[in-house]
Parts: C-alpha cells; structure tokens; sequence
C-alpha cells in the first residue's frame, strides 16, 4: 500500500513501481540505458560553448510567450487561416477527439496513420477513433511497437524503451509474421519499414503533434528521426495537427534557438534528422490545425505551476531522473510521465494524479538538464503542499508528518524521542526491520543503533 | 460562448504580466574556421557522408550509373542532367514509391549540424527526399552557415513546404540501437562544391 491516494483504480505510481523493480536484471538494463542518454545528451550540450546562453534565451523567451499568448494565438490563426490552413478550437479532450472524427467522417474515411503527438495520448485519441470504426496506425517504429501490443509508450521520446528485442521479435512474429526468434533491430526494423511503407501509401488522412507553432508567419515545425511524419503527411490527402496552446512561439528565428536544444537535449543529436516546417497545404491538400487547451489555460493561472507549460518535450528530465529511471514510465499511469508528467498530470486530475509528485527524491537533476529551465523539483514540492491541502494525501502520511513536526519542534522532546529510539532499536530488531511494521527496511539494511546521540558525544568531547 | 472564445478569455484572465522578448543575442561569436571540413564532420557524425568535389562529375557518374543499373532515379537539379519533369507538386506516393535514388540541391549546409536546408520548390514533390530509398544533395561550399541563428536569419522564403534535413532517417527505438534508414532515405551523400 502507498500512501497516496489513487482515485482512478489503478496502481499508484509506488505500487506499479514495486512490480517494475521485481524483475531486477531489467531494471537494470532501463537504468542503465536511460543514463547513457542523459551522458549523451551532457557530450552534446558541452559542444556547444554558448549552451546556458541558450537555455537562458529558450526560457525567456517562453516566458514571454506564455504573457501573451492569447494575442499570439490570434496573431497565428490569422496568419495561417491566410496560408489556407483551417483552425479549430478545442476545449477539452473530448472535444479535440470529436473535431478529428468529423474531419475523417466528411470526407468518409475509415483509417488514418498517425505519428508521434503525446497530445493525442493525453486525448485518449486511439480508442475514441477505433470504438468509432476507424482504424488508426502509429508510424513511429516505438510507438508501433506499443500499438501492436496494446499498451502505451512509458516515456514521450522513446516510447518502447521499457521492451527488449526479444519482446519486440515476439510482437513483430505475432502482427508481422517476421522469423520467429530473430532479434535483431535491423531485421526488425526492416520489417516494419515494409510494413508502414504500404500504410503510408495507402492512408488518405495524417495526423501529426506539433514542436513549435509560430505565430509571425502561420507555419508550424514537426521533429522526427524517422521521417514517418512526413511520409504520412506528403502521402495523404488531409494532414491534421494537434498542438497544445502552450507550443505557439513569436518569430521564426526563435526556432534557431529551441532547434539547437531539443534534440541535444533529447538524445544527445545535434539536430533532429528531419525538422519540417509546414506553411501551406500542398496542391490539392487539406491541411488542418486543432489548437487544444484542455486544462492549459487554468495551468497558465497557476502562479507556482504555468511554467511547466514552457516544456519542448525533450524528456531530457526522464532520463536524468533516478526515480523515472528505476520505476518505468507505466508506472505514471499517464500519457506523460517522468518528473514534467508528475507536475503536469495534478492539474489535469488533482485526485488521480496525487501519487505523482511524491515519486521524487526531490534531487533537482531534472532543473539542471531542463532546456527551458523549469523549476521542477520545487513544482514538485510545491505539488504536495497544494495536494495536502485539497486532502489528497493518505490520513497516515499526515498523521506522520504531523507528529514528526511536533517531535522536530520541541528539543527535549526530540532528545527524548531519540533516546527511546535507540533503546528500542537495540532491545527488538526485529521490530525495526519488520518489512511490513517498516517499508522503509524494504531493500534496505537498518544502521547500528549508536550507543548516544551526537549531542551527547559533542557535549562529552569539546574542548 | 465557443471554444475558441471561452479559450481565449480563460488565457486572457490567467496570464501573468507581460514580459518582453529577450534579444537573440550570444555572447559567444560562431566560429568560422574550416567551415567545409567542419560540415564534412557533423554529417559524418549522424551518418552522412559529405563529398568535398571540384565539379559535379561525380554526382553526373553516379546518377548515370543508377539509371543504367536500371534504378528508377528522380533528378531536380539541371546542373546534373534532363529533370524528372513528370515529378510535380501532386504526384501520388503510388508512383513515388519506386523512386531508388532522389538527386536534389539544397539552398545552404549547417556546419554545427550537418543539416542542409531546402524548400518544396528544390523538391519538386514533398516526399521525394523521404520516399526515396537513398538522397543525393547538392549544395556549394560557399553555402555553408555557421550555426541555426545563421541559418535563419538566412532564409527569405520558407515557402508552402521547407525542411532542415540532417542525415538519413535512422531510429534506435528497438533497445537503444541505431538503425538507419527507417522510413526515409537509407542513405544521404552530400557533394559540397568548391569552386
């Protein structure tokens, strides 16, 4: 049991995490793996002299959009309306799903291909449209994987790293029909290129996200390695993207500087392989953009909280963060986890997302690797204080908390409480290292219980 | 009320008070040293291949040798030969799909990334240089930027459809290994011009 509420009937984020960490080998191998990307990501940022230059710019410059982003809003719907692109507004999930259904239904569509937008995720996009009739295919190889196995991606950049080849051979034997036990990536990887490829071809609507939506010129930038955006966009004959209203920027040489961090500070790659920057449909094209707010704007009057709607996605503080690391991202039960998930979900669900923010030791890696300098750890606490008092915290948290506050603040309480707690540690053990009386044994070996406090000794020994 | 307005009102009502846009100054001035075997390094690095050449004889050999090995070849830069002029804007991926090597110019290289940035109108089609199976580019080497603020500040026109293209597609989504040529092109040879 945690100690943090969950309403939604799943595990919490410590109870889904006792299960990830049984299986310890792949542990750590997910550790391990998400390290070397962050060590990845420190080569690259260090190539570049100017990188805390960049970062601090990156910030500013969020910040400045964020104090006026309705007018940036309107500027960008008037300039794209006149590039021929149509916008929509959507308040609310349910609302971006309808929008995206309707456009599939006018036209009379039945499948779509779709690449990497964490929006739609957080939208529950897939299963609205598939209880709809439609069929709906990812086309980022990750995300594909995932797909085919009927879960979720457990980090937004890389969203099968919590799999192994073996696990992708078996899903690709399965959906693909590719030789059973091979596995190795490029084989894989192959066969899914033939896969899509017919997908791509063959899909007459795309669905992509947007990095950066630019409000001086009406044009938007989508980011991939794969170049499964673009295939399915150019392929088809309606592309729809989805972007949050936090992703709009106000010039186009602003995109120098988010460009130069975001893959750096992803995966360590000076630039993303492909970084297309849509204007205009192209001839004969519809294109669309459904701008969607769903929880952003009351976010944005969080005084503590707005500047988490600064983030690029880079999910540089996943990779950074040692709990993320050894816990997975299904263990966020959200479409974004990782330490920028657990400040973004409470105030998408205050209730069911109250176990996010106490997945932290509150070690503030995730502020130092942050591009756009969000202050997430001190969001992080900040969180728990907001959660505590809307009464989202466990009884016995609280009860613990208070009585620690009550011992901390009187000091012969606290010499006293110390004394007996010796005492008792040496006289019944086996009462300290109870798991069950005391999680905090799990995995952990009590200390020696020392013959007196350090009060006592300073007091016996200086001079 | 709609949602664009209740949307709009709510960002009105909750956003904190103006702050000014920051200058896109760096006090860090872009080094502009061997600009060409520096660019020859960054594409190196996200596996392209750069070729330093005089002329485009090279480039003219090897399309030529594409087609005569049967290859169906797409070829948007005059300088190399007869253009693919039943490419145009609307061409169907049906037709496209074949496509086994993409000959394009791009309008200038980006030394820090090894990107080369290109416009619809170079591509003739939008997925040529993606639905190919392997892209040949094209620029000078007078065409080089320092770094991404250069880069933009460089651009007149973005046109319907422009993209900064670095390297071949590649994915390491299956354990963290690389793998190139996921969707896009397998391969990416840049010949840089001198002269």
């Amino acid at each position: 049991m945690s100690d943090v509420i969950n309403g939604k009937g799943v595990l919490s984020h410590a109870d889904a995490a006792e299960v990830f960490i049984s299986d310890e080998p792949r542990t750590d191998w997910h550790d391990e793996t998400l390290w070397f990307v962050r060590s990845k990501r420190d080569k690259a940022s260090l190539q570049v002299p100017e990188w805390e230059e960049l970062r601090s710019l990156a910030s500013a410059i969020k910040d400045h959009s964020l104090s006026n982003l309705d007018n940036y809003l309107k500027e960008f719907e008037e300039k794209a309306t006149a590039n021929g692109i149509r916008i929509h507004w959507a308040a609310d999930a349910g609302e971006h799903n309808q929008i995206i259904l309707d456009i599939l239904k006018k036209h009379g569509f039945s499948k779509m291909v779709k690449s990497k937008s964490m929006l739609t995720e957080e939208c529950h996009l897939n299963p609205f449209l598939e209880k709809n009739g439609i069929e709906v295919v990812d086309t980022d190889l990750g995300e594909r994987i995932v797909q085919f196995r009927q879960e979720t991606p457990s980090h937004i950049v890389l969203p099968a790293i919590h799999l192994k080849k073996q696990d992708v051979s078996d899903t690709f034997h399965e959906h693909l029909g590719t030789e059973k036990g091979n596995n190795d990536p490029q084989y894989l990887t192959e066969a899914a290129r033939g896969h899509l490829r017919e997908k791509f071809i063959s899909s007459p609507l795309a669905l992509t996200g947007v990095n950066f939506a630019i409000a001086e010129t009406g044009g938007f930038v989508v980011c991939t390695n794969e170049g499964n955006a673009d295939m399915g966009v150019h392929a088809a004959s309606v592309h729809i993207a989805c972007m949050g209203v936090e992703k709009i920027i106000p010039r186009a040489k602003d995109l120098a500087v988010f460009l130069r961090l975001l893959a750096r500070s992803a995966t360590g790659q000076p630039i993303t392989t492909y970084s297309s920057h849509f204007h205009k449909p192209r001839r004969g094209q519809e294109m669309h953009v459904v701008i969607v707010d769903n929880g952003r704007s009351r976010q944005l009057g969080r005084a503590d909280f707005r500047n988490s709607l600064k983030c690029i996605r880079c999910a540089a503080c996943f990779n950074t963060c040692p709990v993320y690391r050894r816990s997975g991202g299904h263990s966020y039960h959200t479409a974004v986890a990782g330490p920028i998930g657990a400040i973004l979900n409470p105030n998408l669900d205050m209730k069911a997302n109250a176990d996010l923010p106490f997945a932290s030791t509150l070690c503030g890696s995730c502020s130092n690797v942050c591009p756009v300098k969000i202050d997430i750890h001190e969001q992080l606490w900040k969180w728990r204080q907001v959660l505590a008092e809307e009464g989202h915290v466990a009884p016995s948290k609280k009860v613990a908390m208070k009585g620690l506050a009550f011992i901390f603040s009187s000091p012969a309480l606290f010499r006293f409480a110390g004394r007996v707690g010796r005492k008792m540690m040496r006289a019944f053990p086996g009462l300290m290292n109870n798991k069950k009386m005391n999680p905090w044994y799990k995995q952990r070996e009590m200390p020696e219980a020392p013959a007196q406090s350090f009060r006592d000794w300073f007091k016996e020994n200086k001079t | 009320m709609s949602s664009r307005e209740k949307i709009l009102s709510t960002i009105t009502a909750n956003k904190p008070a103006l702050v000014a846009a920051p200058e896109l100054v760096l006090s860090v001035v872009a080094d502009r040293e061997n600009m060409v075997a520096r660019y020859v390094k960054a594409l190196e690095v996200i596996a392209g291949k750069a070729v330093v050449v005089k002329n485009l004889d090279s480039a003219i050999e090897d399309l030529n040798a594409t087609r005569a090995a049967g290859h169906y070849v797409v070829n948007t830069v005059s300088a190399l030969g007869p253009l693919s002029d039943e490419v145009t804007t609307d061409t169907h991926a049906d037709t496209l799909e074949p496509v086994y090597k993409a000959f394009l110019s791009a309008e200038f290289g980006v030394v820090e990334n090894g990107a080369v940035w290109m416009t619809e109108s170079q591509m003739q089609n939008r997925l040529v240089p993606f639905i190919c199976q392997h892209l040949v580019i094209c620029i000078h080497a007078t065409d080089l930027v320092a770094n991404m603020h250069e880069a933009y500040d460089r651009i007149s026109d973005m046109e319907g459809y422009g993209l900064f293209l670095a390297g071949p597609s590649k994915t390491a989504d299956i354990e963290q290994s690389l793998v190139i040529g996921a969707h896009g092109a397998r391969s990416l040879v840049v010949y840089v011009v001198e002269g």
